[in-house]
């Protein structure tokens, strides 16, 4: 549902043209970043996970400048309706995409020490669990540029597969943990590496939920949540 | 909840309407300027029409203290009361209506005559007044309430066109609010004061809500925005949408009101 008619006033176009690239390219690089801080992780390569983490600032700027840009739309074009809610929505994706980056750079600084420890099994299913949520990202933000309300739909579904990795690998993490205690410093590491990937999930979900309120105006009412771990260890199970 | 081109009394369902127009439609000689429109208005609400030049909401609102009548060829049909009663009927005195449903214009138009005169005039050709003293503490009490006192007691008796712009149309609301309207028309009251006049006649506004049914003609819609509770979309002589300020401008239902406000008409 992309607007059919231009503003009276060009200029006014080219700025939300301009709002809509500065995330987009905020997004292009959490996809980046994401994907090169697993295979950092992955390869043990603590060279590329250090450069992860040094890229992270690329990130930052460009929230700095997706923020600047939508106060002065707002101070001075006065956007009304599905404009104001669009320039509201990329200001609140551009902390959320900014807060995903941080995440990545925390998978590389993990990445760059469980390098040097000796490798466990249940890493392998990170890899699997970082390309979803990068295709999530990658999908919620064209669902955002084409103000496309199935597509951002569809990636808050998605949200489901992501919570079900993660409960998965706590599972096999916590049973490897406990017949290998000497592993548990690298598997806590990984599990925290596999909760950053987690909450990216969470993140993107609720980015497409930004979406939906951007384009119709009314909220998504329920949102899928079965990242059940929280309630693992219940006071009937201990 | 937006609604359209029907009453709006399932908007404000608890609130009886000061003045009601249905099925209204204003002619110049063959021209149709308005097509059948009906609202309500409440003291409760500030009622905006916004929409581009010409789209007949000033026509509309004309219609409402029955001034179209002054204009040759204009024509209008349909009802319109003021609490029950048909402001078009053969029993109804225009010179009262027009004291019971008070207007402001787009510029100040102060008489030639003292700034006290300017608020006498209306009480005293209506009688309201009994004796001198009756008539200061009306005058005392309109500039009061326009927020003007303060600025102009000490120069009651220097004429009206000697204030700045924003006081002379706080003087013309002095003025309406004189011979205690129960209805206040307002056609673009702002659009030629600086800003910080605007303010104060947007203050203003917000604080005679309440004691009187204001109606407010504007093309500025952050206007509409900061002063109305209910907005309604005017476009080609057709009242488009009508709904809670709030809702018309941040989230429309109909595509012509959302190009309009976004600024996207044309």
């Amino acid at each position: 549902m992309v607007e059919t008619t231009a503003h009276t006033v060009k200029s006014f176009d080219d700025d939300i043209a301009q709002l809509r690239s500065i995330i987009s390219r905020m997004g292009g690089l959490c996809e980046a970043q994401i994907a090169a801080a697993v295979d950092a992780l992955v390869t043990r390569n603590v060279e590329a996970a250090a450069r992860v983490v040094a890229e992270d600032k690329r990130i930052d700027v460009l929230e700095a400048e997706a923020e600047a840009l939508a106060v002065r739309i707002i101070a001075l074009r006065a956007p009304l309706a599905g404009d104001l809610r669009e320039i509201v929505a990329a200001l609140k994706i551009a902390g959320v995409l900014e807060r995903i980056g941080d995440y990545a750079k925390n998978i590389a600084k993990r990445a760059g020490t469980l390098a040097l420890a000796p490798p466990i099994g249940p890493a392998v299913i990170v890899p699997e669990m970082a390309r979803v949520v990068i295709s999530m990202i990658k999908d919620v933000l064209d669902a955002f540029v084409d103000r496309d309300v199935a597509l951002a739909r569809a990636v808050c579904q998605r949200d489901r597969g992501v919570d079900d990795f993660y409960n998965s690998l706590f599972r096999s993490l916590l049973t490897f943990m406990m017949e290998n205690p000497h592993y548990i410093t690298p598997s806590t590491h990984l599990l925290f590496v596999a909760k950053n990937l987690e909450r990216i999930g969470d993140h993107a979900t609720s980015v497409g939920e930004m979406v939906h309120f951007a384009v119709t105006g009314e909220h998504i009412i329920d949102r899928p949540k079965s990242d059940d771990t929280a309630t693992y260890f219940s006071p009937n199970q201990v | 909840m937006n609604i359209m081109n029907i009453p709006p009394d399932r908007v404000a369902a608890t609130v009886v309407p000061k003045m009601t127009a249905r099925n209204v439609d204003v002619f110049y000689g063959a021209k149709q300027a308005v097509k059948n429109v009906s609202i309500d208005f409440s003291r409760e609400n500030v009622t905006a029409f916004i929409g581009p030049s010409g789209c007949g909401k000033s026509s509309f609102l004309r219609c409402f203290n029955r001034m179209n009548d002054t204009i040759a060829g204009a024509r209008v049909s349909g009802e319109i009361r003021l609490d029950g009663n048909d402001i078009y009927g053969s029993d109804m005195d225009v010179v009262q209506l027009r004291a019971r449903v008070g207007m402001v214009f787009q510029k100040p138009n102060p008489f030639p005559k003292s700034i006290f005169e300017n608020i006498a005039y209306g009480p005293r050709i209506h009688g309201l007044a009994q004796s001198k003293a009756d008539m200061e503490v009306i005058v005392e009490s309109a500039l009061r309430r326009a927020g003007l006192w303060d600025e102009v007691k000490d120069r009651l008796h220097e004429s009206g066109t000697a204030l700045s712009g924003g006081q002379q149309q706080r003087l013309c609301i002095a003025r309406t609010i004189a011979v205690d309207p129960e209805v206040i028309l307002m056609d673009e009251p702002c659009s030629a004061l600086d800003p910080i006049a605007t303010a104060k006649i947007e203050e203003l506004i917000d604080d005679l809500r309440g004691r009187y049914a204001i109606v407010i003609v504007t093309h500025n819609m952050q206007q509409a925005a900061r002063v109305s509770q209910r907005t309604a979309f005017f476009h080609l002589g057709s009242m488009v949408e009508y709904g809670e300020t709030s809702m018309i401008f941040t989230n429309p239902v109909q595509a012509r009101t959302k190009d309009y406000i976004t600024g996207r008409y044309g």
